[in-house]
């Protein structure tokens, strides 16, 4: 008799048959608390993995590229979701904020736009109703967005594990292809954006075949004019560029002192595109294509950032 | 085997079962609940096909663990016409636009569109093909599903 497949023998052979599953086996834990989560990280180290949004990590386990011995599920601890504004200006995010509450939260749209104008691009919006800012910045994919705007924003990481809590400056928490500094046993908590100085323009912007795909290439850029209108100070950062977040910092400090416009622009995008990044090329865009997207919205983005420091700035 | 209690609504009826942590949603209501209305094409999150309602939410019930769903609320393509002769007004308008030709992507389009719906009443075309970036379907090419969409919109307006 030939093997049948699941939902065959759920049509021929009704409930006596169990069917196979995707993932592999794990003992799975879903506390309550910040501190049980903590306690049961110490308590199964490497070999615990944390679910939060799980639109990256099931489809892994899905494949079996992960195989997790423990899932450690932070979905119930309603603590780690929420958004806060402090005085100095800057924006607290409990990394179990959901992605979608981020993309219509009004103080976000507010403080840290260029968090707001990334948002859409993150996949699909049913993926954003269950994916999570602190799941895409420790699954440090280097064709995400949230990790590149983390870096663009000169956010500070809030991790806690064993050996107590630290932060952690974003440009130093991604540390290659899916990795980041958080040791076995940390669970990302929270991540403090800080306020745009004044007189700062941003802009987020990606190409991908489809919307909601993997973007091919993608920027997020800032902009800050001095009070006599040059450039006072600019960031760059890509994804999918090379195997984290990728800043063109020659590019940005060429722009420091000019006078903002198409010239100064086209330099600096050439110099990111051709000198700075690393693009790793696959079947949806060779390294020349990825470079020339690069270029191309290297220069849109910093002159929709210069657009915005002429009006933030006054 | 990891085995917990699950009790949850489904289209507003309970189910108590007893699941493996591993299993997946979309498999927990396809194969331990019958419901197969909900529909499996990718199984990592890129078809749309298995977007159930999670407490009003649309998401991806094949990026799930069922043992997830324990306590909460959630609605399929089963729950949405109000009897065997009276379809959703959405599912109507996606018959008569012929927004479907296979079918099988479906369930997903819908569950995707009727919290959308609900949000935006009057919805434009760029909004439409928005909301359902995170669908595919190898079929229709989309138009008759936008056109289903605006003619839903109409007669839901009008209520």
């Amino acid at each position: 008799m030939p093997k049948t497949r699941g939902w065959e023998a759920v049509l021929y052979n009704s409930q006596s048959v169990r069917l196979e599953m995707k993932p592999p086996p794990f003992k799975y834990l879903a506390p309550d608390s910040l501190e049980q989560a903590l306690e049961l990280m110490a308590q199964y180290g490497e070999e615990a993995k944390l679910l939060a949004g799980g639109q990256s990590l099931i489809p892994a386990m899905n494949f079996r590229v992960v195989q997790p011995a423990v899932l450690v599920d932070l979905n119930r601890i309603k603590a780690l979701e929420y958004v806060e504004n402090s005085e100095d200006g800057s924006l607290a995010i409990g990394a179990m904020t959901r992605q979608r509450a981020l993309e219509f939260n009004p103080i976000v749209a507010e403080s840290t736009p260029l968090l707001h104008e990334c948002m859409p691009h993150v996949a699909h919006p049913q993926i954003r109703n269950r994916g999570t800012l602190g799941g895409s910045l420790a699954h440090a994919d280097p064709a995400a967005e949230l990790p590149v705007v983390a870096v663009a924003c000169g956010s500070r990481m809030k991790a806690k594990g064993p050996q107590g809590e630290r932060w952690i400056e974003a440009d130093r928490f991604f540390k290659g292809m899916f990795a980041t500094v958080l040791q076995p046993g940390e669970i990302l908590m929270e991540v403090v954006f800080p306020p745009l100085p004044p007189g700062t323009g941003w802009s987020f912007m990606e190409a991908s075949r489809r919307r909601g795909d993997y973007a091919m290439m993608g920027v997020a850029a800032t902009l800050r004019l001095s009070s006599s209108g040059t450039c006072e100070q600019a960031r760059l950062v890509y994804l999918n560029a090379g195997d984290g977040p990728v800043e063109a910092p020659q590019a940005a400090a060429a722009l420091k002192g000019q006078t903002p416009g198409p010239e100064a622009f086209e330099a600096a995008a050439a110099t990111a595109a051709e000198q700075e990044i690393d693009p790793l090329g696959n079947v949806h865009a060779s390294v020349a294509y990825q470079r020339q997207l690069a270029k191309v919205l290297t220069r849109r983005a910093l002159a929709r950032a210069f657009e915005r420091a002429q009006i933030t700035g006054n | 085997m990891d085995i917990f209690s699950l009790s949850l609504s489904i289209n507003g009826n309970r189910y108590e079962r007893q699941v493996d942590s591993r299993l997946l949603l979309s498999d927990f209501l396809r194969h331990d609940l019958g419901l197969t209305g909900t529909h499996v094409g990718c199984e990592h999150g890129v078809c749309g096909a298995c977007t159930v309602l999670f407490d009003g939410q649309p998401v991806r019930s094949c990026l799930m663990l069922a043992v997830q769903a324990n306590g909460h609320a959630l609605s399929t393509v089963e729950g949405l016409a109000s009897s065997r002769q009276q379809l959703h007004p959405l599912q109507q308008a996606f018959w008569e636009a012929h927004g479907l030709q296979c079918g099988f992507c479906t369930p997903g389009f819908l569950m995707t569109l009727v919290p959308f719906l609900a949000d935006h009443p009057d919805p434009s075309e760029m909004a439409i093909r928005e909301a359902i970036s995170g669908n595919l379907c190898r079929c229709t090419g989309y138009q008759n599903i936008v056109e289903a969409v605006r003619l839903a919109a109409d007669r839901l307006r009008a209520g």
